[in-house]
């Protein structure tokens, strides 16, 4: 069934975030306690901090899943606040392609993105 | 023996009669409430001494009917099984079910509920093969722990609390609502039945289980501790397992058929003759 494959999805991006969210967290705004990642010295949020983390490919990945979930994740629950509303079955199935669309649109984005920087 | 005063309490109730209302409004009445009276005792001296024209439902007046159902001081409870005193002793306010249409003053359109119910199928759902005469005549074999994955479900009275409570319900009135999913959950988890691929399509749908925010409001007023939200995740739970092909199958409960060549102990007298002519 669709929405038990909908909700398995937001079930699982959400440990994705959780995880990679962390992650992402503890590696930026940590790194004064814990020190990682930061092959530049000084502070995480420098930009030859940030130009190391995107060039390595682990870390590419690791935004790339986590770009995934979150916009997966967001955009599901976007829509289910506006299936709410009770839109007609028009509207319904309208709504869901627009946040397919935006969703895929956005990955392709970020996906170039983060692959360009890796080979910046 | 009265023990105790008796309290004058101000009873602020919604009336909408659909014949000459234009729209509902409230009436106050005062009530002579002693302790022990329930908010069902109050309604009938109303409508003995003060306004016949008062209406609501109830059947039972000792909470297993779910007949009287209704807003108390903004929550939704039983009428019988609330007592005046145990809310205020000086005001007390009435409202039909919220979230269902009103027929008449207290008394809530809950043909919405009926119907929902019905939609999943509340009913030992046999499997597709015949059994033939062993289940008809037989007993499930049924252990008592299997029995506790349901039981708590089954005490549901279908009052219509949890759905006048749930705040899914109040903006998506196709959303199946507390109860029906409390009800697929518990002839799911019910050794006997078969029916979980049936019912998969009335609770997995787009307004159906996954809905659920679980704010937890239903189980926060059932009046027989059926506890629906929990009855909604387990069955959040077995979709998800079932859409990844993890879900158990346990199998259907066996069936002892019924003992043949039986002979009735000497000891066990005869059933009296009937006294009347049997057709």
């Amino acid at each position: 069934m669709k929405e038990a494959r909908n909700w398995t999805w937001q079930i699982i991006t959400g440990v994705v975030i959780l995880f990679c969210g962390a992650l992402h967290m503890i590696t930026v705004h940590m790194d004064d306690i814990l020190g990682w990642y930061n092959p530049a010295g000084g502070k995480a949020i420098e930009w030859a901090n940030v130009a190391a983390r995107s060039a390595d490919t682990t870390s590419m990945v690791i935004y790339i899943i986590l770009l995934g979930a979150t916009l997966y994740h967001g955009l599901y629950g976007i829509r289910n606040i506006v299936f709410e509303l009770r839109p007609s079955a028009g509207i319904e199935k309208l709504v869901t392609v627009l946040l397919w669309l935006a969703g895929l649109g956005l990955f392709a984005i970020g996906f170039y993105g983060a692959v360009a920087l890796k080979m910046a | 023996m009265n023990e105790g005063k008796t309290v004058k309490v101000v009873f602020s109730i919604r009336r909408f009669i659909p014949e000459k209302d234009s729209a509902p409004h409230y009436e106050n009445y005062d009530v002579d409430v002693e302790p022990g009276m329930t908010i069902l005792d109050s309604l009938h001296q109303i409508k003995e001494r003060v306004d016949s024209t008062l209406s609501w439902r109830f059947s039972c007046r000792m909470g297993v009917c779910g007949s009287c159902a209704m807003l108390i001081n903004g929550r939704p409870a039983l009428a019988c099984n609330t007592q005046v005193l145990d809310i205020s002793n000086t005001a007390i306010t009435l409202a039909p079910l919220p979230n269902f249409d009103i027929v008449r003053d207290l008394v809530p359109d809950l043909a919405p509920l009926f119907k929902k119910h019905i939609e999943i199928k509340p009913f030992i759902v046999g499997p597709e093969e015949d059994t033939g005469e062993k289940e008809l005549f037989g007993e499930y074999i049924q252990t008592p722990e299997e029995l506790t994955q349901y039981l708590q479900f089954t005490y549901c009275i279908k009052c219509g609390a949890c759905m006048a409570a749930c705040p899914t319900f109040a903006t998506d009135p196709d959303y199946n609502g507390p109860q029906p999913l409390a009800q697929a959950q518990r002839y799911n988890s019910d050794t006997r039945d078969a029916g979980f691929e049936e019912r998969k399509k009335a609770v997995g749908g787009a307004h159906g289980a996954f809905r659920c925010h679980y704010a937890g409001e239903c189980s926060n007023v059932c009046p027989k501790g059926v506890d629906p939200a929990r009855a909604i995740q387990l069955l959040k739970r077995s979709l998800v397992l079932d859409y990844l092909k993890l879900r158990k199958d346990t199998g259907r409960a066996s069936i002892k058929g019924a003992p043949e060549n039986a002979t009735r102990r000497e000891e066990i007298p005869d059933p009296p003759p009937f006294t009347v002519e049997q057709k």
